[in-house]
C-alpha cells in the first residue's frame, strides 16, 4: 500500500497499475457478495414474515412466567438464568473460563498506560468504591427487578478496566495465584452446589423451593466475582505478573515481553 | 405484530450488514467489529420475538438466552483481539530479524 | 398515538442502522470503535423500549462498554505497531 520512494518510475506505474487492477477486482467482488447478501436477506425477511403469521403453537412463556414463584427469585430473566436454564448459564461461564485461559496462554501482559493525571486520579479514588457498591445493589436487586450477576459483574469488571486506564497496569487484581481461584470461582460454586443437589437425590442443579433464594444468591455472589475478574483479566489481555520470587519464570517473560516493552 | 416485524426485520438487516462487512473487509479488527454487528442483530431479532406489545409481559427465555450470548460474544471479542496482537508482535518480530 | 409511536420507533431503528452502517463502512480504527460503541449503547436503549430492561443493561455495560473498550486498546496498539513500523523504514 505504502509508496517507495526508492523505485524507478516504470516500476511504481506498473505497481500502481496492478493496485489499481487489484481494487477493481475487490470492489467488484464486493458488490457482488453485497447483492447476493441482499437477497439472502430479504429470503430471511420472508421468513420471519411467514413465521410471525402462523397459528401461535403452545407457548414456553405462559409456563416460564406461571413458575415463577416457585423459583425463590421474582426476576422472571434472573428465575430463567439460574433456576430452569442453569446449565446454560454453568456452560456460559465455563466458556468465560476458557477464553480467559486462552488469553493467558498467549503470553504476558502487555506493558500498562502512563500514570493517571491527578484529576483522573482523584476521580477514579471516587468511582471505583462506587461502582463496586452499585455491583453488590445490583446482585441483590437482580432477585426481584431488572440486573443480576452479569450486569454486576460487568460493573466489577468495568472498575478493573479504570483502574488499569488510571496507571495501574494489574487493573487493581490480586495476584496471580488470587487471580486463578477467584476466575474458577463461578464454576466451582455452580458445579459444587449442583453435584450436591444430585447427592441429596434433587438432580442436578433442582433446587428445593425452601432453600432456592439463598442458592441462587450463593452462586450468583460466586458468578460476580467471577465474571468481574474474567472481564478485568479479558483486559489487561495476558498472564498475571507472576512474584518476583521465581526468578526462571520472570526471566522467560522478560524475554518474551521485550517486543511490547520497545513498542511502547 | 407490525412491530415484532419492524423490529425484527431490523435485526436481519443488522445481520446482513455485519456479515457483509466481515467478508468484504481485511483488518481483524473490523472483522471484529462486523461480527458483533452479527451477533446485535441475532439478539435483535430474539428480542424481537420475545416483545408482546407494551402491556403483555415479554418472554423471559430469549431475554435469558441473549443475556448469555452477550457474555459470550464479549469473551470470544477479547479472546480474538488478544490473537490479533499477539501476532502483530510475532510479524513485528520477523521483519525485525530478516 | 399510536402514528406517533410508530414515528418514534422508525425514528429509533433508522438511527440504529445508520450507526451500524457508520462503524462498518469507516477505514479508520479509532473512528470504527467509538461508531461501534455508539451502535452498542444506541441498541440498548432500543431493547429498553422493547420491554428488555435486563438485556438492555447487560448490552450497555457489557456488549459497548468492556467490548468497546477491548477494542479501543486494540486500535491504539495496531496504530503504535504501524506508526513504529513506518519509523523503521523512513530511517535507512
Amino acid at each position: 500500500m505504502t509508496k517507495d520512494p526508492g523505485r524507478s518510475g516504470a516500476d511504481a506505474r506498473n505497481d500502481a497499475a496492478a493496485a489499481a487492477r487489484a481494487a477493481e477486482r475487490d470492489r467488484d467482488l464486493s458488490l457482488l457478495l453485497a447483492v447476493l447478501l441482499t437477497l439472502i436477506g430479504i429470503a430471511l425477511l420472508g421468513i420471519y414474515w411467514l413465521a410471525l403469521n402462523e397459528a401461535e403453537g403452545p407457548r414456553l412463556a405462559d409456563l416460564a412466567l406461571g413458575l415463577v414463584p416457585r423459583t425463590g427469585v421474582d426476576n422472571p430473566v434472573t428465575a430463567v438464568l439460574l433456576n430452569y436454564r442453569a446449565y446454560d448459564t454453568l456452560m456460559e461461564l465455563a466458556v468465560l473460563l476458557a477464553a480467559l485461559l486462552g488469553i493467558w496462554s498467549l503470553g504476558p501482559a502487555p506493558a500498562g498506560f502512563q500514570r493517571s493525571g491527578r484529576a483522573l486520579a482523584a476521580m477514579v479514588s471516587w468511582v471505583v468504591p462506587l461502582l463496586i457498591l452499585a455491583a453488590g445493589y445490583m446482585l441483590w436487586v437482580g432477585g426481584y427487578a431488572p440486573g443480576g450477576a452479569f450486569q454486576a459483574g460487568a460493573l466489577l469488571g468495568a472498575a478493573g478496566v479504570i483502574v488499569r486506564l488510571a496507571g495501574d497496569p494489574s487493573a487493581g487484581l490480586p495476584g496471580e495465584h488470587a487471580q486463578r481461584a477467584l476466575s474458577v470461582l463461578g464454576v466451582l460454586v455452580f458445579a459444587l452446589v449442583g453435584l450436591a443437589l444430585l447427592w441429596l437425590g434433587d438432580g442436578f442443579l433442582t433446587y428445593p423451593p425452601s432453600l432456592a433464594k439463598w442458592l441462587i444468591l450463593l452462586i450468583e455472589s460466586a458468578a460476580t466475582l467471577a465474571i468481574g475478574v474474567a472481564l478485568a483479566a479479558a483486559y489487561v489481555g495476558g498472564r498475571p505478573a507472576t512474584a518476583p520470587a521465581s526468578t526462571l519464570a520472570s526471566g522467560k517473560a522478560g524475554a518474551r515481553t521485550e517486543p511490547t516493552g520497545e513498542g511502547n | 405484530m407490525g412491530a415484532q416485524f419492524l423490529f425484527g426485520g431490523v435485526g436481519v438487516v443488522l445481520f446482513v450488514l455485519g456479515l457483509w462487512s466481515f467478508l468484504v473487509h481485511a483488518p481483524l479488527l473490523r472483522k471484529v467489529i462486523a461480527l458483533n454487528i452479527m451477533g446485535s442483530g441475532v439478539f435483535h431479532v430474539l428480542i424481537a420475538v420475545a416483545y408482546r406489545g407494551d402491556t403483555a409481559p415479554p418472554d423471559p427465555v430469549p431475554h435469558a438466552l441473549v443475556l448469555t450470548g452477550i457474555v459470550v460474544a464479549v469473551s470470544a471479542t477479547a479472546l480474538a483481539l488478544t490473537f490479533g496482537g499477539r501476532l502483530m508482535d510475532m510479524d513485528k518480530d520477523g521483519t525485525d530479524d530478516a | 398515538m399510536t402514528t406517533l409511536l410508530i414515528l418514534f420507533d422508525v425514528l429509533l431503528l433508522g438511527t440504529l442502522l445508520a450507526l451500524a452502517f457508520a462503524a462498518v463502512l469507516s477505514v479508520e480504527p479509532r473512528r470504527a470503535v467509538m461508531l461501534f460503541i455508539a451502535f452498542g449503547l444506541w441498541l440498548s436503549l432500543v431493547w429498553a423500549r422493547m420491554q428488555a430492561p435486563d438485556v438492555a443493561l447487560a448490552e450497555a455495560a457489557i456488549g459497548a462498554g468492556l467490548g468497546g473498550a477491548l477494542m479501543l486498546a486494540a486500535a491504539r496498539r495496531a496504530a503504535r505497531v504501524r506508526r513504529s513500523e513506518a519509523n523503521g523504514s523512513t530511517m535507512p
